[in-house]
């Protein structure tokens, strides 16, 4: 088992920058989720790890050992692709054999791992079959088996799950995380999906045009996200923001914004606010001119289980609620408040940083007793 | 508000579609014509006689005396034996390097990959004629005048290209993630085209094989002008010299029975490698 660190590690293609001065450890038998919108370069930096693509500058290290310069297949890492990339020609059994192969291993040997490696992954009725007669999950499956054949000491999934429907996604995610639990091996792990990120991660890492924006455990990145491009990519729907313009005098702090806002809070560190944020799932419905923000009740979208509305507190902008009843439709286009509890208040400043407010500290807490 | 479409009744549009299949018919009827009639006529003057070649009788007349010649005639199977070895060492030769620059033009990144690839687009496009002199030279050089291995050495100034310039996109198709997955499993380049590319290049290099092929076997200036003696000669200056029994008598029988006889290995290929053509052209669109 090894540890993976990426030291100030750089990359362009040609002269876009991709990857600028990442710094990451990742722990022995962790395992790490990349996030980020497409294009963030998330999965660049996968295959610098995998080294599919040359560093520009700075280190990659495995369990210690710089491997900067030493070929893919020789970094005892595995690398499962989102396009499965299982060989057309060859049978499932040779799918996953194939790196044995190009090792020298002897034919009964490889067979023996082959076979120990099928039953596992319950595909070892599917070895003499060929890639294009198996279904998407079977196709993952065969995709991990070539990974786990080798035995590796770090496992890279770039969007393994993409391309299955959601019901095979939910299944292989257990699948993975089980995995994870049975091998205690370190594994990488790119998603664009936030349930993927949120349930399988020990740790994330937010990624945003090549730079880290917050490395955390999934509670720390949804309770206590450093900056507002966190704050917006983790949760669904994302978090409610509007620009405020704010009046300090000492600590105390006064709010003005669309929608009727104003606001006193305490912060309890330097900077202005320039934007509030509130997460949909935070807010609640309150009569008109009664809660903290007004706004005209424009849409609601019921899926089952929970509902949604969206309030319109400004020409441009319309904020989420995620509630658990349906409101009256009758309410549609009628003037609502929107109100929440303080410590539910997220504050940035001008450059997207976050402010601590005299109640944030209860929201780490939280965030804290989620990780004992 | 919607806009008012013209609308006619349902006789209309089935009188329409019976005409337009009526048409078709009758233009791929006329194409087809086009193609076959002058085979065909080859086919039936190989048959004839004489002064039956003189009238103009659609049926064959099931003679098959001018085959029996050909067959008995030592040069004639001389030609077709130079002819094959040219055309298989052709193709092989330039599926060979074709596939070897295909892969690196293809996915190896190389600061001049877009000139040299215009450069090979522009040697296939020089008409034979103007490198012909040059060519006569070089051959004569390299000491391989009225010998076999001359063409072979000048038909890979046009296969080269046109095998470099098609495999080359094939492989710019392939899937990248595909490489990278064997780059993972410790394979070398080599190893990747052989064991990867290569097995599923199949359809690509049967279908550039195929015309390579068919390019050699059918070539003739170059065969005319870089071979002197009839145990050199190739199948097509084999007939364009055929002679008659008299300097008066057109050879038109022999010709056209020779004609026949040479066309029948290239269309036995194509019928065998039909199944593997048509996957090649649809090669890019299914996913695997």
């Amino acid at each position: 088992m090894a540890s993976v660190a990426l030291r100030s590690v750089s990359k362009s293609f040609g002269h876009v920058p991709v990857i600028n001065d990442v710094n990451l450890e990742i722990a022995d038998g962790e395992l790490v989720v990349f996030v980020g919108p497409s294009g963030c370069g998330k999965s660049t930096l996968l295959r610098l790890i995998a080294g599919l693509v040359p560093v520009g500058a700075g280190d990659v290290v495995i369990d210690g050992e710089v491997v900067t310069d030493i070929p893919a297949s020789k970094r005892g890492i595995a690398f499962v692709f989102q396009s499965y990339a299982l060989y057309p020609h060859m049978t499932i059994a040779r799918n996953i054999g194939f790196a044995l192969e190009t090792l020298g291993l002897s034919r009964q040997e490889i067979d023996a791992k082959v076979a120990e490696v099928a039953v596992t992954l319950k595909i070892d009725h599917l070895l003499a079959r060929r890639p294009r007669e198996l279904s998407g999950g079977q196709r993952q499956r065969v995709a991990i088996g070539r990974a786990l054949v080798r035995q590796p000491e770090v496992f890279l999934f770039d969007e393994p799950l993409s391309n299955l429907d959601s019901d095979l996604r939910m299944e292989m995610r257990m699948e993975i995380a089980k995995l994870h639990a049975n091998l205690a091996a370190t594994m990488i792990y790119v998603t664009h999906d936030q349930v993927e990120a949120m349930t399988l991660a020990d740790r994330i890492v937010v990624l945003n045009k090549g730079c880290i924006e917050q490395i955390g455990t999934p509670q720390q990145l949804y309770h206590a996200p450093q900056n507002r491009f966190v704050a917006g990519f983790i949760g669904s729907p994302r978090m409610n923001f509007t620009a405020v313009s704010a009046n300090v005098s000492g600590a105390s702090c006064h709010l003005m914004g669309p929608g009727n806002l104003s606001l006193d809070v305490a912060i309890t560190g330097p900077g202005v606010p320039a934007e509030i944020g509130v997460r949909p799932e935070a807010l609640s419905i309150a009569a008109a001119r009664q809660g903290k923000l007004t706004g005209t009740l424009e849409r609601l979208e019921d899926l089952g289980h929970e509902h949604l509305a969206y309030v319109r507190i400004a020409p441009e902008t319309a904020w989420s609620v995620r509630l658990p009843n349906s409101l009256a439709r009758t309410a549609l286009g009628t003037s609502i408040g929107l109100d929440w509890r303080f410590e539910d208040l997220f504050l940035f400043d001008k450059d997207g940083h976050r402010l601590d407010h005299s109640l944030s500290h209860e929201r780490s807490a939280a965030a804290n007793g989620a990780l004992a | 508000m919607s806009t008012r479409i013209k609308r006619r009744s349902g006789a209309y549009y089935r009188a329409m579609r019976r005409v337009r299949q009526i048409a078709l018919g009758c233009v791929t009827a006329l194409l087809l014509f086009y193609v076959l009639f002058p085979y065909y006529w080859a086919i039936v003057s190989s048959t004839k006689q004489g002064a039956q070649l003189y009238e103009s009788v659609l049926l064959p007349a099931l003679d098959f005396r001018h085959y029996k010649e050909l067959f008995r005639d030592a040069n004639f199977a001389t030609s077709i034996f130079n002819s094959l070895c040219v055309a298989i060492s052709t193709t092989a030769l330039s599926l060979g390097l074709g596939t070897l620059a295909a892969y690196a033009l293809g996915r190896l990144n190389f600061p001049e990959r877009r000139s040299l690839l215009l450069t090979v687009l522009m040697i296939s496009i020089f008409p034979q004629v103007v490198v012909l002199s040059g060519m006569f030279e070089l051959i004569r050089w390299f000491g391989l005048y009225n010998r076999v291995w001359s063409l072979v050495f000048a038909y890979l100034i046009f296969t080269l290209p046109f095998t470099t310039w098609v495999l080359t996109s094939f492989i710019r198709e392939f899937p990248r993630e595909l490489e990278e997955a064997a780059i993972m499993d410790g394979c070398s380049h080599w190893r990747i085209l052989t064991s990867i590319l290569l097995p599923l290049m199949g359809p690509a290099l049967v279908s550039t094989g195929l015309l390579a092929f068919i390019l050699a076997w059918n070539e003739f200036l170059f065969a005319l002008t870089f071979t002197l003696t009839e145990g050199s000669r190739t199948v097509p200056v084999a007939i364009g010299l055929l002679a008659g029994n008299s300097r008066y008598e057109y050879p038109f029988g022999p010709i056209m029975a020779a004609s026949v006889t040479v066309t029948l290995p290239l269309i036995a290929l194509v019928l065998f490698f039909q199944r593997k053509i048509v996957a090649g052209l649809t090669a890019g669109a299914v996913k695997g």
